[in-house]
């Protein structure tokens, strides 16, 4: 017999997802994030409501802003967001829209929607609390294959590579939506800039954790390539 | 004023830990001492535009006063999208600077031009604009954008005045015309010189700013109810026509008349050139400007 609260395990999240409707378009994209998303939350993030505005927390940045069903789950079941806010969820006046806002959602780190400005955005954040001497928190931004397309997240790509931001972190989920395909694997581009590449299965909660938090060496982000099932 | 740039930031590195400088190759070599002594908080991205405002945004996000700077169309037409999310929809903000003003590098073509920079911005809500006309008065409204807050944006040209005015508290009355006077000329920076020369036989008010956003409305509105006539030119370094709304703003109590003297905006100007060739083809030389200002004030 569990006791837990209600609605704070990974079991919950079909459950908290559910009280949103209205984006099936989108739910694909939502779906594919759903472990990676769990295990930064329950494991490796050193974050909590208590501590979502000390300048020493970790930041999780959701580049990849489509699809953010599981995200406002996982944050309503780690106490971020009441559960009923989710009812209300994309209504005029809901802080929950079709893509995040970071003024109007507490815990939330970026407003994204556009494709291909978390990197940049996560970048910056590295920068910031290195110039601090803030060498603790992580930045861990999480992008689609299909957002890769876009240019600027290989400006930051490269230039993350050369200037040794080692507390920054790419979670890359690829559901093989980028229209021409990343030939030799997306590991490789990231590899090749100076960064540990790591590729697991997304939906194995176990590798995620190991992927994310296992040693990568000094100077060198860290990307992480969660393979899910191509979507349909 | 660009030296001047480069020497009062890194002034700022100095005494203010939040100051950061994001670079994109251009100017490097003027911060190249700051680098040394702030490694962590001068950093060139190489030429990476779109990375340099999104960068600023991050290092914002974490409480820092990131300054970013290259040339005008790099700066705010390259990288739009990210001025536009990167700063202010994530309520995050910066200091933008940039160097080439609209057509200060002529001789590179339109590829480097940015006439439409202030204008672009001005779809934006929030953001000061400042267009200072001398390099003394680039020092104070910087150290002003370091120490404060919000986002700013400063249009640094080599082509400025003789003098340095006042600058930080709206329109500032350079010649004042009789009470019987044809309208009031207000002289945005660099154009000030000119329409001081242009419009020297004329009964007008001239008004000088280095600050076009946000704009001294309350301020245009008193000099047109102490001038003859609520007739308005505006002579700006950029767009023609680009402040004309906020102009509109400030007279909607009185019928009045306005124009609009600025860069062109009815062809694509394509030559090379010097920047004096650019203001004889826009109208912006002394001549074009008081050929514009008697038609216009109908003497």
């Amino acid at each position: 017999m569990s006791t837990a609260p209600a609605l704070t395990r990974y079991a919950d999240l079909p459950a908290l997802i559910g009280l949103m409707t209205g984006d099936e378009k989108h739910r694909i994209a939502a779906e594919s994030t759903r472990e990676v998303l769990w295990v930064l939350y329950d494991r490796v993030l050193n974050v909590s409501p208590e501590t979502a505005e000390d300048p020493d927390r970790d930041r999780f940045l959701l580049s990849k802003g489509h699809g953010p069903m599981t995200y406002y789950a996982v944050l309503a079941a780690k106490g971020f967001l009441d559960v009923a806010t989710l009812r209300r969820w994309a209504a005029f006046d809901s802080p929950l829209g079709h893509h995040p806002d970071r003024t109007l959602v507490p815990g939330v780190e970026i407003s994204s929607g556009s494709l291909g400005h978390g990197l940049g955005l996560g970048v910056g954040t590295a920068l910031g609390l290195r110039a601090q001497g803030r060498h603790r928190p992580r930045v861990v931004v999480l992008l689609g294959d299909g957002e890769l397309d876009e240019g600027s997240n290989h400006e930051a790509i490269a230039a993350a590579g050369r200037l040794g931001l080692d507390r920054l972190t790419a979670v890359v989920v690829d559901n093989g939506s980028a229209t021409h395909g990343w030939p030799g694997g997306i590991g490789e581009r990231f590899a090749r800039e100076g960064w540990t590449a790591r590729t697991v299965s997304g939906r194995d909660q176990d590798a995620l954790y190991d992927a994310l938090t296992a040693p990568h060496g000094n100077r060198r982000p860290l990307a992480v390539v969660a393979r899910v099932r191509p979507k349909g | 004023m660009r030296d001047v740039f480069a020497e009062t930031v890194s002034a700022a590195l100095d005494t203010d830990p939040r100051v950061a400088v994001v670079l994109a190759d251009i100017s490097a070599d003027r911060f190249a001492r700051a680098a040394q002594r702030h490694p962590d908080r001068v950093v060139n991205l190489g030429i990476r535009e779109q990375l340099l405002i999104g960068a600023a945004g991050g290092l914002a996000l974490t409480g820092m006063r990131p300054v970013a700077h290259t040339f005008a169309p790099f700066l705010v037409e390259r990288p739009f999208e990210q001025v536009k999310l990167d700063l202010g929809h994530q309520g995050a903000s910066a200091v933008l600077v940039s160097t080439g003003a609209s057509y200060d590098g002529s001789y590179y073509g339109r590829t480097h031009m940015a006439p439409g920079d202030v204008a672009l911005l001005d779809t934006l809500p929030d953001w000061t604009v400042h267009v200072p006309g001398h390099a003394a008065e680039v020092e104070r409204l910087l150290r002003d954008a370091l120490a404060g807050e919000g986002n700013v944006y400063v249009r640094l040209t080599e082509r400025g005045n003789a003098a340095a005015r006042p600058v930080g508290a709206g329109l500032v009355t350079v010649r004042a015309g009789s009470r019987r006077s044809a309208g009031v000329v207000v002289a945005v920076g660099p154009m000030l010189d000119r329409v001081l020369a242009a419009t020297e036989d004329l009964d007008v008010t001239v008004a000088y700013t280095a600050t076009v956003r946000p704009f001294d409305r309350e301020g245009l509105n008193q000099l047109v109810a102490q001038a003859g006539h609520a007739d308005v030119l505006m002579v700006e370094p950029y767009l023609a026509g680009t402040s004309a709304h906020e102009v509109a703003a400030a007279l909607g109590d009185r019928r009045h008349r306005q124009g609009s003297l600025g860069v062109r905006r009815d062809v694509e100007v394509r030559g090379y050139g010097t920047p004096a060739d650019h203001d004889r083809a826009h109208g912006l030389d002394t001549e074009g400007i008081a050929k514009a200002a008697r038609d216009f004030f109908l003497v």
